[in-house]
This record gives structure tokens, sequence and C-alpha cells, in this order.
């Protein structure tokens, strides 16, 4: 007998815990198989780049933190390194290093994130999500002691960084650098084998390489691919070029790669700060510039390998105090353009999971 | 490290099969007309020796006289960069070739320029506004704005 059957039109959010923040699917099923879908955006736009045009190159720097808000220093350093190649600023050695820190502490706080509610999009309820915060509540600690803030540090400037390490950073960043690889040991101990997890996330949301370059992925999404592209590695930007690393790569592309990925990206986080910490040399940690910076007429893009892909910002001067053009390319509003790809085919409780598997965060794709 | 192609050494290569199409081309980018911009981005994405395969970003600046869109290419093969430009001079309803369907990752982005700078990408799948609601009035990356 044949069962007369009809699609069916779902609104997967924008209010939904599994959206990680304010976004909407639009989602045509056929039974529980989706067959159809389409990405709303927009419920977090601010128009911050019409915005950054009306206040100075400093005052801008604070906008950066409110776009990709679980990575504000990667999102600070993009900015800083895009003003500083426009008004041609040099940076004194020891601020280079600090920002490294930095930037790996972020990536560590931000995979964590993104390795925790994935883990909870796959059904492992809150338990290693609540594990993983536990670790990054330590490195907020960090931030904490460095610039007064847990969420929006506004830690980078112009020429610098605005404060230098107080006397117990040291002391707590060795011990955290010492304890993470055994944490990340022990966490892959109960999850990476796992046979539900395996079974959830392996040969789901497949990305295959080509589609991904096609589509200018970045971070992650595009190295779980098999795409050798780590900007760090590929166009050395502050004194990355310094340190050894290796940049950890996926074969089949799918949403347990990406997890993978990250997880292991942490690791190498861990041994460039510790190499940072060790060459960390003495000295100044801001070339003060004037608050009102007028750089000279032109344009200028600098990019950055931040935790979820390409953070680029693309600046445009016409010798006034304030950006005639203020671009940002966000790298998960591009990221999510494969999704439809990725999730068409699949379950309902599968497109959940692939869409986590992205790593998106709302501030950054709506700006 | 990323080598930044100068335009002018893209151009030369450019020249002859695309005469007149180049209009200005320099240290750090290459403008071209925006008749010809889905022609030469079809070259230089599969042309032996640049095979830009990556689409870096695109972005668009309002010079008040014209609308500047900037496409930043990669070649992940080669690891080398080129700043492509292309200009409309058109105020009312300016428009240029969409590159979608040679880089697909230029589908959100070229709905973000036409939604918050008011140029049309002709070719484009699905072309609409992307944060903004439609109805929304006027384009707010423009410099008129008010």
């Amino acid at each position: 007998m044949a069962i007369k059957t009809e699609p069916f039109v779902v609104n997967f959010g924008p209010q939904h815990p599994s959206t990680h923040g304010v976004f909407r699917m639009r989602m045509t099923l056929d039974g529980e198989v989706v067959v159809d879908m389409e990405p709303v955006f927009g419920y977090l736009h601010r128009g911050i780049e019409k915005l950054a045009e009306g206040r100075t190159y400093t005052q801008d720097i604070p906008f950066t933190d409110r776009m990709d808000y679980l990575a504000s220093m990667t999102n600070n350093f993009a900015y800083v390194l895009a003003a500083e190649k426009l008004a041609g600023v040099a940076v004194p050695e020891r601020a280079e290093y600090l920002r490294v820190i930095m930037a790996e502490l972020q990536r560590i706080a931000s995979h964590i994130i993104a390795v925790g509610t994935f883990l909870n999009d796959c059904g492992a309820f809150v338990t290693p999500f609540m594990y993983m915060m536990r670790e990054r509540e330590k490195i907020l600690d960090l931030f904490d002691m460095v610039c007064g803030q847990r969420l929006t540090y506004n830690y980078m400037r112009i020429g610098g960084v605005s404060h230098d390490i107080p006397e117990e950073f040291m002391p707590a960043l060795d011990k955290f650098i010492r304890e993470m690889p055994g944490f990340i040991d022990e966490y892959d101990q109960l999850l990476a084998d796992n046979e539900i997890l395996l079974a959830r996330a392996k040969g789901v949301g497949i990305l295959p390489k080509k589609l991904a370059i096609n589509i200018s992925a970045s971070g992650p999404v595009l190295r779980a691919s098999g795409v050798n592209w780590d900007i760090r590695k590929v166009n050395p930007y502050s004194v990355y070029d310094r340190f050894e690393f290796d940049v950890p790569l996926g074969s089949a592309g799918d949403s347990y790669d990406r997890y993978r990925v990250r997880v292991q990206e942490m690791r190498q986080s861990v041994r460039i700060i510790r190499q940072a910490m060790e060459q960390l040399p003495e000295g100044e940690v801001w070339n003060r510039m004037p608050l009102r910076l007028r750089p000279p007429a032109g344009e200028a893009y600098a990019h950055i390998e931040a935790p979820r892909g390409e953070l680029g910002f693309y600046l445009v001067s016409d010798h006034s105090a304030t950006p005639y053009r203020f671009h940002v390319r966000a790298p998960t509003l591009i990221n999510l353009t494969a999704l439809r790809d990725m999730i068409i085919g699949w379950k309902v409780a599968d497109a959940i999971i692939i869409f986590g598997s992205i790593d998106i965060c709302l501030g950054e794709v709506d700006r | 490290m990323t080598v930044a192609l100068s335009g002018d050494e893209v151009a030369g290569k450019l020249k002859k099969k695309f005469p007149g199409s180049i209009v200005e081309s320099g240290a750090d980018s290459l403008l071209v007309k925006s008749e010809s911009l889905l022609e030469i981005a079809a070259f230089l994405k599969t042309a032996p020796g640049l095979e830009f395969d990556y689409l870096d970003f695109i972005t668009s600046v309002d010079y008040l006289d014209y609308f500047e869109v900037v496409y930043q290419l990669i070649s992940i093969k080669h690891n080398h960069s080129l700043v492509l430009k292309s200009r409309c001079y058109e105020r009312e309803n300016p428009a240029l070739p969409s590159v979608v369907s040679l880089w697909r990752g230029a589908d959100f982005q070229e709905r973000e320029i036409y939604d918050l700078m008011g140029i049309s990408f002709e070719g484009h799948p699905d072309l609409k506004r992307i944060f903004l609601w439609e109805g929304f009035p006027g384009h707010p990356l423009r410099k008129d704005f008010k």
C-alpha cells in the first residue's frame, strides 16, 4: 500500500539551543529526512561595519570584541594587524610574543566550546561540556589577569598590547600548560573512540576537498577536508615563523574529522605557547600611537588564522581619523556556504550534528 | 609566505587574450572593466601558472563617483594571491557579473554586498537581502545613506 506523503517545512531556530545563537534554518523535511534547507541570517546584525566608519581606529577595537565573542583576542589581533599595516606601525617584540600567547590560549578556549557543544549536540549531554568549561575557566582567569576582562578583552592596541603581564601570570600559565595535555589525553580516552560518537559523527556531513576550496572554507572546516592551509604556516604573521608546530589534517571531511582536527589543534597550541614562553623577550609592550591616528590614504588587508578560520580585516583610509571602509572577512559566514550541501539527505538529528561541527558564532556571521 | 602577485605582472599575461579589458594595473592590484570581469576571472581560475582556485573574499567600497568591488584571489596550489578590482559608475542600479558560477564562496558575500551596498550581481542564483529584511529602505554602507 502506498502512503501519501508531502514535504513539510520546519523553522529550526532562531530561538533554539542547538543553533548556538540566533541562526535559523528553514528546513523542508520528508518524514525525518532533510530534502532542502535555506539558512536565514541577520538576527544579530548590528551594522558593525557601518558603526566602525564613525569611530576612530582605536575606538573600533572594542567592536571587534563583539563579533566572534568566543574569540575576542584573535579578533583584536586581526584588526590591529590590519590597522598597523595601513599606518605602517612597528610593534615591540615582547608585544608580538604576548599576542601569540593570548591568541593560542584563545584558540584553546574557543575549541573547548566548539568541541563541548558538538558533543552536546551528539547527545553526550552536558557532562563533557562541563569538563571542558572547567579548563576554559582557567584560561579566562589568565585573561582576567592581563586585562581585567573575561569575555570582551579589548587587550590589543595599535602598536602593541595595553598592559604587560602581571607577576602572577607566568606561574599560572606554566601550570596550565603543564596540565592541559594530560586533560586532553583524559578527554580523548573517554571520547575519541567512543562507539556512539563514532556512529553519530563518522561519515556524517561530508565536505569533499574540492567543494571546501570552492566555497572558500577556512580553518578546521577546510583542514578536516584534507587541505593543508593554515595561515600561520602559509603566510606567517607576527612571530609565528619562529615556532615549531604541526597542522592537523582530516581525510574524510566528515563531522568526526572536524572534531578531531580541533582536539589536535589544542595540543599544537600548547606547543606554541610553551615555545613562546621560553623565547619571550624583555622590553616595552606598546609603541604608543596618537589616539586619533591618521593613517596615510590607501588600503590594507591583514588576515590571521582565527579559531574558526581565516579572519581578515580590509581597511580603507582617506587620511582622516576614522576608517573610510571597514570590512570583515568573517570565516563562519563563508563556512556556512556549504551547509545546505552537507545536510541534504540526512535526518534532522544528523543535521544538528553537521551544523554543530562547522562551529559558528553568530556575532561574527551577522556582525 | 603567500606571494602577492603584482597587478602589472598578471596584466601582462592577460593583455593578449583580453585586449582593452584592463583599465589599470599597479603593484598591488589589477582593475578590469566590469563587462569582461567574469571572463577574466574564469581565465585566472584555470590558467596554468596562476590557478586561483580560492576566492579569499569579496568586498565593496563606495567612493561616491563609483563603487569599487574588490576580489582577493588565492591559489592554494602556488600559494600566491592577487587583488582584482572592478568598478561600477552607475549609482541608481549598479551591477556586476556574479562569480558564483566559478567560486561558490561568493554566494553569501555577493548577497551581503547587494544588501548593504546595493550592487546587483547578474547571474547570482538567489540574489536577495541577507542581513536586513526585504523592504528595508536603502543600503546602509553607501556614503549617502541617511
